[in-house]
């Protein structure tokens, strides 16, 4: 592990992975991982297709202990933590007669984990719709889910995952199947509520471009192993080449950065393309 | 006045198997729409179909073994929907459906032809017997209600996220395979009830068709339930009277109904779509 | 042993039971792979029971109920391909479907016993025998086995394709909804003779227990299906082998039912294809990498 960034385990550190490792079938899916993020950065997640960027998620959920390794969010056990942690899905394609308006969605995130139903009442009322209005969804608020598009989807995930005051979310590929403006409105949107609410945000996605202007660190995963940095720091040439165990070139063309790797290009390229 | 006495004619309010029928049918209705509502939600028809008719095993074996034909029926439907969620996985949900309810009709059969060749109580329970209920069904039946009504409220919220959401509800302490089993044991509950009423054959028809409608009708989760409930104890108050008048067996006029309100919940999702359509700003 | 299969295929009900159990088995088996590939394994089943409802029309109508089963089987078929895109909406489409030709089988059944005053004719058509089978249909089933399989054949690559990937398929040309019609007809056609000669019953265990256990154990489509149509087979001849065992156990010799054995060995299959998993079952069969 080639960490740029000291090893800091600050009082304030939102979550903390000490030498985690884990192993499927055989293989070390991740190892050696240390990492420690600061309240309201934004992180990108970023790899080859098998790095590791599914299996850390669902460590960070807490739905997969690590074989070896410590993992805390706000200094807790994650499964203690779950409340801090808010998550969006890679994929939500609800039927168009699927009974649920945009509000019931949100709501469930404020809830839905709770027995029996609900007696909010105006209360949880008031905190869906500001929920919905952190990220503009109120004109669509009545909307079945099913009759929406993918960025409308999208920016109400966002809400669930934030309605419950999470100090980290999670999301999971949140530009794939979005055209390039929804893409670029959706991480403004997530870029400005982490801000100003104080969020963390680990953003994973095959194609970092889209993050560059709003990305504080970049999480390189490669064969299992990672580098957290900022962009400058990470995304050069030898770091890449030690991470990924041979040459790889990066290249910046037009504002955009590219990964070229040498023997198997086609994986590695990967890393750049748009999902 | 002819057409009134025609459809409501003496009796079918009176007669004493008829108040046992529209009690029974009411609260088997409701029962069935409230459970129906998360089958339709999860897309969950096939297990829906399956587990009564898998319970039908269970009656026969209990004529076999010389038992109460209601406790097989519990007992199967039980048994089966635990065997779906011991079985299943997320992928192939619909072959080990058919798999568990393939190995619970082989026993029926086998069941069937041991105890000899006419079994008539067996068969009234694969068509329903609607004009054979006594007042301690009714009970019985009452009971099953207030009992899923319970555990319907208690499991709303968790079993709404995990149906609609399962990734989210997932990470956010909602276990999917707990809310599987939940789910698969309400539809049992559902089903011992129903069975002895529409029979095995179509109880699913009550649990399936109102709750359908009620999703093109329903905008919110609690609107769709509630109008399900309701098209559900419609349909069976109709084909109670249907069935009076004509003397045929309840369980066709139970699924011609539903099957009605699903086309007129189609229809109406299909003109709203249109309307919608036309003054839609594209996103 | 060799006195044993003598025997049994001296007697008179046997030898042709288990040549129409052989033309169904294989002919539910190939088809079944694809069934489970498209994870259409409800609408395999639903067909089952749709036809149970053709063949109480067609018997009330005094016609063969082997068009009965096919006539309405196709209908219900094309109904559940066409009312539902999205998988749950499909799924509960398939629901409405047969719930309401369950309703309406309801109701002829009601009119046969009114009419017979019996249950037999309800009961044969709802379990159908393989024993009972009469002779006189054995051409017109092989005919409609070859004709679904000639159909499979004929789909063969676009319907791997468009089940494995529609996306893809759909960019490169393929007609989805062609290729799923054409594939319903096939599916209806194979589950309504299996359902005529072996009962309903029957007819959702062959289509889906070999295919679900062959598609462990190899992933190139061509060998699930062989070793589907083998495990079929396998069932349906032990199976009957079984059933005339039966006549001697107890109690009172009357014979165990032989949709019980052919279930069970189904089963079997199942299970032992869970907990055998391709690891193991690689050193037996040939598996290549992610045919399709």
């Amino acid at each position: 592990m080639r960490n740029l960034d000291p090893v800091r385990t600050h009082e304030d550190s939102v979550l903390d992975l000490q030498g985690v490792a884990v192993h499927l079938g055989g293989r070390a899916v991740l190892h050696g991982i240390d990492l420690s993020l600061r309240p309201g950065e934004f992180v990108g997640v970023i790899g080859p297709n098998g790095a590791g960027k599914t299996t850390l998620l669902k460590i960070i959920l807490g739905l997969l202990r690590p074989d070896e390794g410590t993992v805390q969010v706000a200094g807790r056990d994650v499964r203690a933590a779950r409340s801090l942690v808010g998550y969006v899905p890679q994929s939500f394609a609800p039927d168009p007669d699927l009974p649920l308006r945009a509000r019931d969605l949100v709501a469930l995130g404020l809830d839905g984990a709770r027995w029996g139903f609900s007696l909010g009442g105006a209360r949880r009322r008031a905190k869906v719709e500001e929920a919905l209005s952190w990220v503009d969804a109120l004109h669509y608020a009545d909307q079945p889910v099913g009759r929406l598009s993918g960025g409308e989807l999208q920016r109400l995930l966002v809400a669930q995952a934030l309605i419950s005051d999470p100090r980290i979310v999670l999301l999971d590929e949140p530009l794939a199947n979005l055209d390039l403006r929804s893409q670029g409105d959706v991480v403004a949107l997530v870029g400005r509520v982490a801000h100003v609410r104080g969020v963390t945000v680990v953003l994973v996605t095959h194609d970092m471009n889209p993050l560059l202007s709003v990305m504080d660190r970049i999480l390189y995963l490669a064969r299992g192993q990672a580098a957290l940095g900022t962009v400058d720091e990470v995304v050069r040439g030898d770091v890449l080449t030690q991470l990924y165990g041979h040459h790889v070139d990066v290249v910046r063309v037009h504002g955009r950065i590219l990964v070229v790797g040498g023997a198997d290009a086609e994986s590695l390229t990967c890393g750049t393309c748009d999902g | 006045m002819g057409l009134w006495q025609t459809l409501f004619p003496s009796g079918l309010f009176t007669a004493s198997f008829m108040q046992n029928a529209w009690l029974a049918g009411t609260a088997v209705a409701a029962l069935s729409a409230l459970v129906g509502f998360f089958v339709v939600l999860r897309g969950a028809t096939f297990v829906a179909h399956a587990v009564p008719r898998a319970s039908f095993a269970g009656a026969a074996g209990a004529v076999l073994a010389g038992g109460d034909t209601v406790l097989g029926l519990a007992i199967f439907s039980a048994l089966s929907a635990l065997g779906m969620a011991a079985l299943g996985t997320r992928r192939d949900q619909g072959q080990t459906t058919a798999l568990v309810l393939m190995a619970a009709l082989g026993l029926g059969s086998l069941f069937l032809a041991l105890g000899g060749a006419y079994a008539p109580e067996v068969y009234a329970l694969l068509f329903g017997q609607i004009v054979g209920i006594g007042r301690m069904d009714v009970y019985a039946i009452l009971g099953l209600l207030l009992l899923a009504l319970a555990a319907t409220a208690l499991l709303y919220r968790p079993l709404l996220w995990s149906s609609v959401a399962p990734d989210v509800a997932e990470a956010k302490g909602v276990p999917r395979r707990r809310m599987e089993i939940l789910f698969l044991l309400l539809v049992a509950l559902a089903a011992t009830a129903a069975v002895p009423i529409v029979g095995a054959l179509l109880s699913f028809s009550l649990m399936v068709g109102p709750a359908a409608a009620a999703a093109y009708f329903g905008r919110s989760p609690g609107q769709a339930l509630g109008i399900a409930v309701l098209i559900g104890i419609l349909s069976i108050w109709l084909s109670l009277v249907f069935a009076y008048d004509t003397g045929l067996p309840v369980g066709f006029f139970v699924a011609a109904v539903t099957a009605v309100f699903y086309g007129l919940g189609r229809l109406w999702a299909h003109l709203w779509q249109i309307e919608r359509g036309r003054g839609q700003v594209p996103v | 042993m060799l006195g044993f299969i003598e025997s049994l295929l001296a007697a008179p009900t046997v030898a042709p039971a288990l040549l129409i159990g052989s033309l169904v088995a294989v002919t539910s088996g190939v088809v079944g792979v694809f069934v489970v590939l498209r994870g259409q394994s409800f609408a395999g089943h639903a067909l089952g029971d749709i036809g149970t409802t053709g063949a109480a029309a067609a018997y009330l109508g005094g016609l063969p109920a082997l068009y009965g089963f096919v006539g309405v089987g196709v209908l219900g078929g094309l109904a559940i391909e066409g009312l539902g895109e999205r998988a749950r909406e499909r799924d509960v489409a398939t629901g409405i479907v047969l719930s309401l030709m369950l309703g309406v089988g309801a109701l002829l059944l009601y009119f046969m016993t009114q009419r017979t005053n019996a249950t037999g004719g309800p009961v044969a058509i709802l379990f159908g025998s393989i024993f009972t089978v009469d002779p006189s249909i054995m051409l017109p089933v092989a005919l409609f086995s070859l004709l679904a399989l000639l159909l499979l054949a004929f789909l063969y690559r676009p319907l791997v394709f468009a089940s494995v990937s529609p996306q893809a398929a759909q960019a490169k040309g393929v007609p989805l909804q062609g290729v799923g019609l054409l594939f319903m007809l096939a599916l209806a056609i194979a589950v309504e003779e299996s359902a005529l000669v072996a009962g309903a019953l029957l007819s959702t265990a062959l289509l889906i227990g070999p295919a679900a256990s062959a598609v462990r154990w190899t992933r190139q489509i061509g060998a699930a299906a062989a070793l589907s149509a083998l495990l079929g087979l396998l069932a349906v001849s032990v199976g009957i082998a079984l059933a005339y065992q039966s006549y001697f156990w107890p109690p009172g010799h009357r014979g165990w039912p032989v949709s019980f054995f052919i279930v069970l060995l189904v089963l079997t299959e199942y299970l032992l294809a869970r907990l055998l998993p391709a690891r193991a079952a690689r050193r037996v069969l040939p598996r290549r990498e992610e045919a399709a």
